[in-house]
């Protein structure tokens, strides 16, 4: 086992045991066993660990390439009169950071600082964040990119069970589930791994692309894009007329039946075929699938969820799940696949506009009260909450917005809809830092780039899909010149006027401090300790400390109650609606977007290795054959995907995967290849979750230029 | 804002106060049904008779605060001059506007003994219009009369509820108006085989409790008679105040009769010579209505609606004709009685004009959506009408360059090159590339391809040595 970070000596390959650590990917958090020093990193999947099982995708074996990767930030980058990025010292680019954001606070109000986040940096480095927001900023500025990832989900997870876990019970409960109805996921592309606890149950897939996951399916569900929600409305409708409603389970652990019932008592299924296209027959094989299974699940993903509506048809997924008796019942059950490698922990640390760690809230006096007494402040001194990512992304550099904005692992340049436009806010600011490993698209318009540790290089905790919490241990140190976002933070922080102890360095500290903070909160911590997690103790949250021993954890939530007051679970009453732009003559296509199995995210790592970059070289658009033939698109020639906000640039590929009316685009590409520079603007009003799966499109072939 | 004044309790009635209140209308409204029970859905009725939903379950949501709904209120008469209506429980109600949303009737043709000389329905005699109609039938079989879209839906209804069902219809096959002699024997032999006993090309001449006299002589036993002969738009009141109709209301692209404080929607309703409306179009028209009445300058389209009879495990659609026989139209048709499917499209420059498709789940679904949203057709129609996806792919060895693991972007030459280096097993071959370390799903393939090399003389791999 090696130590924690801040040991700066250089080790050599002797000293250096295989380390025990995850992958520094997706929310599946495969473990791994690092060997070798530095340049010769490397990787293998724990044969043990229940989640990945001995498995890993491409990602994960090519991982450890990220951490000699050419071009990786080595020094801090301080943009010139010249307009040129030049390096200097640490000490010259934390001075010239702290004295600008204090003059711009001074002069325009706390306000005018913003920190965008992401759901991949561990919880000690998340709950940090949020700290140095709302304590040495002051700002309500603050949110991060999985606002673009869970935030439905989120939103209708709260609102049902009263508490936002993304798995409710461990991973391996799939294992010997009969039928799991994946609502707009792809795992077998994105999380591949995590198909090893699918091989035994019959797959419905939701999804209007045929992928790699639709393949795997006993029955595929193929529906028009932006009508999901019309369709899990009508499967709830079928479990209504099909007799299929567990009731006394309705009865015993739920409420608001009557009036979800209401709202998809209009989407009989001829009615929902039609939005849909998807077969009446086919809607009730799926609903008795789901009823005649001994076990099921129902688990969404993106697809289902990053829409204007997305929250929405979560919450109409979840009460089909509510009508056959699944959540909370031991082998069955509703979850949420969770996307970035920390997206569960991510959301519940505090850089959420408008929570608090431990998911408290930051309009509850009580929760800022206890919040603040940790922090040592006043609770009145806490800001509220503030705009969620994308408002707060398109108010930068406006006469009320941000002028000055620090980025912490992320890349919004190319994540955030209808990119052309976030780039150009970006652009506006006064001032613009980026902490990151490599030079992102972000990174190259900042004023300032400081250059952190990567993930083997670094402790801490992250929270998986399953919510249980994982130790992320460093193998090697960060490169001479490099420094942890926690020291980062610490340095700035002190250069604002905080006392040095407030802002701790050691992942550990953090971690008891959050630990404090979260107890007696939703996502409770305080029982977890890297002491026990060291021990090799699987710890799920909710893990209250308890006096007189340790807490087992929480691997199954809701099993006797759901997190509400009354301990019932909540049904919803939503309405369909169609996505904010729907086809016309002038854009007739449904424009989707989404990922591919060897690159992640904005691809800012995995562009970056060459065996990844070799799978998934460039941005492609897939088009259907008829639609190609017409649109006289040929197969890899390129063409221009665009919408009213804006056009990217892909190679076509012609597949029968696409449905003739939609085509699919890949966000993880840069430039002109941007996917998001033809998504808009609408967001969700719950969730604010942005209309990433579909737009309205036009697809031309790109003339042949010399 | 002035106040508006919807006449019916139906779901047009409904939708319409529901939305003017969401849009933001300013003024009083009020909906006045006839019906003792607060407005629900019609369209579920037959989800009631085949006994999978109670009755209860028929509820439209509760209207909004700002509505006022007044149940059981019969309108008697409307005064234009004073914009009035006069009730029959003697109240007399004002409008600013006024909406008539009254719907059809079941229209009961004239066999002695249906009706007695009030007009009042006999013993034993059912129409299913309203949730009353639902409540449970008496002992013994029950004749259907009419074997239109309703009574199809109808019969094959009380054959899921257990009942007893014989069919009688004057034309020579069911649902006769809507599609031709090929589509109607799929349907009839889907009643037949759900075993509702058939009497084509006769009609009910008498009834008398406990049974139907057929025009040849024939007498059916009937516990109850259930008429299912089409609706007639409620138009009386209209018609007696004065203003203009036709099969329904006469309306205008605004919804508008020839008085411009009266409007009309829904069943009783007539646009561009088209009575009536599905309950969707009665919706749209409700949403439309809505927004113009809150001061939004537009008018009604109606959207392209199919005909979607419900017949549980039988999909049928049946899609709006349009001018038939027109320069340039291709028709294509699919028969296939022996497994009960047909389908027969008009198209008109790769969309569709109109056409029926009755049998293949799948084909339903996609032509539907191709009519309504008037997309162009795919190059395969045969896939397209059978169901098939389209994606067949031949068999024989795959290329080379296929990916045999996609989680680790392993091809079978990646694979067959690692073998013939020294990796004779799943493990080893696991080890040297990769494969079956993601998902785990190309395990069987990669074993199979490690026992193909390990067959010396297999002549699939013959060119690779």
């Amino acid at each position: 086992m090696s130590g924690e970070a801040g040991g700066r000596g250089p080790r050599t390959p002797a000293d250096l045991p295989e380390t025990t650590t995850h992958c520094p990917y997706c929310a599946l958090q495969c473990s791994t066993e690092l060997s070798g020093g530095p340049g010769r990193v490397g990787v293998r999947p724990s044969p043990d660990f229940p989640v990945n099982r001995g498995g890993l995708c491409q990602k994960g074996w090519t991982a450890p390439a990220l951490l000699g990767t050419p071009g990786r930030l080595l020094t801090p980058l301080v943009r010139g009169a010249d307009g040129v990025l030049a390096p200097a010292s640490w000490d010259d680019a934390l001075d010239l950071v702290a004295g600008r954001l204090r003059r711009t606070r001074e002069r325009y109000g706390a306000d005018a600082v913003a920190v965008f986040g992401g759901g991949g940096l561990t919880n000690e480095k998340a709950y940090t964040l949020g700290k140095f927001a709302r304590v040495a900023l002051g700002t309500s500025r603050i949110d991060y990119n999985g606002r673009f990832c869970m935030s439905s989900a989120a939103a209708a997870t709260l609102a049902a069970f009263g508490l936002d876990r993304g798995l409710p019970f461990p991973v391996t409960d799939l294992d010997d589930s009969d039928v799991v109805l994946l609502a707009g996921a792809n795992p077998a592309e994105t999380m591949p791994p995590l198909m090893r606890h699918l091989e035994r149950a019959d797959l419905v897939v939701v999804d209007p692309r045929r992928t790699r996951t639709a393949e795997r399916a006993a029955l595929h569900l193929q529906p028009v894009p932006g009508s999901d929600l019309a369709l899990a409305l009508g499967l709830l409708h079928l479990a209504v007329t099909e007799g299929l409603v567990d009731k006394e389970y309705v009865d015993a652990r739920t409420t608001g039946f009557e009036a979800a019932w209401e709202s998809c008592a209009a989407w009989w299924p001829e009615r929902v075929e039609a939005v849909t296209g998807v077969p009446v027959a086919d809607m009730r094989r799926a609903v008795r699938m789901l009823a005649g299974a001994r076990r099921a699940h129902v688990l969404t993903g993106r697809g289902a969820e990053q829409h204007s509506k997305g929250s929405d048809t979560v919450a109409a997924f979840i009460g089909l799940a509510l009508a056959l008796g699944l959540p909370g019942r031991a082998g069955s059950g509703f979850g949420t696949l969770t996307g970035q490698g920390n997206g569960q922990g991510g959301r519940e640390m505090g850089q959420k506009a408008d929570q608090l760690p431990g998911y408290r809230s930051l309009t509850d006096p009580a929760d800022r009260a206890h919040v603040a007494s940790v922090w040592g402040v006043d609770p009145d001194a806490l800001p509220g909450p503030g705009p969620s990512a994308y408002e707060l992304l398109d108010s930068l550099g406006t006469p009320e917005g941000p002028r000055a904005l620090l980025v912490f692992g992320s890349n919004p340049a190319v994540s955030a809809p209808r990119a052309a436009h976030v780039t150009e806010r970006l652009s506006a600011l006064d001032l613009l830092v980026v902490a990151d490993f490599v030079p992102s698209e972000t990174a190259a318009l900042a004023d300032v780039v400081l250059p952190v540790a990567q993930w083997a290089e670094e402790e801490g905790t992250l929270t998986g899909l399953e919510g249980r919490v994982l130790r992320r241990r460093a193998h090697l140190s960060p490169p001479p010149g490099v420094r942890t976002d926690l020291e980062l933070l610490h340095a700035l922080a002190v250069r604002l006027g905080q006392p040095p102890e407030r802002f701790p360095v050691r992942p550990r500290e953090v971690f008891d401090e959050l630990r404090r903070a979260s107890a007696g909160a939703p996502a409770d911590y305080s029982g977890i300790s890297y002491a026990r997690l060291d021990a090799g103790e699987a710890l799920h949250w909710p893990c209250p400390a308890v006096p007189g021993g340790d807490h087992p954890g929480t691997p199954r939530a809701f099993l006797d109650r759901f997190a509400h007051p009354d301990g019932r679970a909540r049904f919803a009453a939503v309405e369909h609606r169609p996505p904010a732009r729907e086809p016309d003559a002038g854009f007739p296509l449904y424009g989707t977007t989404g990922r591919v199995l060897a690159q992640y995210q904005s691809g800012a790592q995995t562009r970056r290795v060459p065996e990844l970059a070799e799978a998934a070289p460039e941005a492609f658009v897939e088009v259907h054959p008829d639609t190609a033939r017409r649109l006289g698109l040929a197969d890899g020639a390129l063409a221009e995907v665009e919408s009213v906000h804006g056009s990217t640039r892909a190679r076509v590929r012609v597949t029968r995967t696409a449905r003739e009316d939609t085509v699919f685009v890949p966000f993880h590409y840069p430039g002109a290849a941007r996917a998001n520079l033809f998504t808009g603007d609408a967001l969700d009003p719950r969730s604010r979750m942005p209309e990433f799966k579909v737009s309205a499109v036009r697809v031309t072939p790109v003339g042949e230029r010399s | 804002m002035s106040g508006v004044l919807i006449v019916g309790g139906g779901p047009a009635a409904h939708r319409l106060a529901e939305r003017l209140v969401r849009h933001g209308h300013g003024g009083g409204i009020t909906v006045i049904g006839a019906e003792p029970r607060a407005p629900y859905h019609r369209a579920l009725l037959g989800s009631v008779l085949d006994g999978s939903l109670g009755s209860e379950r028929l509820a439209l949501p509760a209207l909004p605060g700002p509505v006022r709904l007044l149940t059981g209120v019969r309108v008697t008469g409307v005064d234009r001059a004073l914009r009035t209506v006069r009730t029959a429980d003697g109240r007399e109600l004002p409008y600013d506007t006024l909406v008539l949303a009254t719907g059809a009737r079941a229209r009961v043709p004239a066999v002695p003994g249906l009706t007695d000389r009030h007009g009042r329905l006999a013993e034993g005699v059912r129409l299913l219009r309203a949730a009353a109609d639902c409540r449970p039938l008496s002992e013994g079989p029950v004749v259907v009369v009419g074997g239109g879209t309703r009574g199809v839906e109808a019969a094959l209804a009380l054959r899921r509820a257990g009942h007893e069902v014989v069919l009688a219809h004057p034309a020579a096959h069911p649902m006769d108006r809507h599609l031709d002699a090929a589509g109607g024997a799929v349907v009839a032999q889907w009643l037949a085989e759900r075993g509702v006993t058939l009497r084509l090309g006769r009609r009910a001449t008498e009834y008398a409790p406990g049974k139907v006299v057929l025009d040849d002589g024939e007498v059916l036993a009937a516990g109850t008679v259930l008429v299912c002969a089409g609706t007639v738009p409620n138009t009386r009141l209209a018609r007696a105040a004065g203003l203009p109709v036709g099969d329904g209301v006469l309306v205008d692209a605004r919804l508008r009769t020839a008085d411009p404080h009266v409007h009309a929607i829904g069943d009783c309703a007539e646009q561009d010579g088209t009575p009536g409306a599905t309950v969707l179009g009665a919706w749209e028209q409700a949403d439309t209505l809505a927004r113009i009445l809150t001061g939004e300058d537009t008018v009604h389209r109606a959207g392209r609606h199919a005909l979607r009879p419900r017949l549980p495990g039988r999909d049928l659609v049946v899609l709006p004709p349009g001018r038939d026989g027109a320069e340039g139209d291709r028709t294509v048709t699919l028969r296939d009685p022996a497994r009960g499917r047909y389908a027969r499209l008009v198209l008109r420059e790769g969309r569709i004009r109109h056409g029926v498709v009755a049998g293949s789940a799948r084909a339903v679904a996609a032509v539907t959506l191709l009519h309504a949203r008037d997309a162009p057709v795919p190059a395969d129609l045969l896939a397209l009408l059978t169901g098939a996806d389209g994606t067949y792919t031949g068999g024989g060895e795959p290329p080379e360059d296929t990916l045999v693991c996609h989680c680790n972007n392993v091809t079978r030459k990646t694979l067959k090159d690692a073998w013939h280096g020294g990796a004779r097993d799943a493990a080893a071959l696991a080890a040297a590339t990769r494969a079956t370390t993601g998902c785990g799903s190309c395990g069987p393939v990669v074993r199979e391809l490690c026992a193909a090399l390990g067959r010396p003389a297999d002549p699939a791999e013959g060119g690779t040595r």
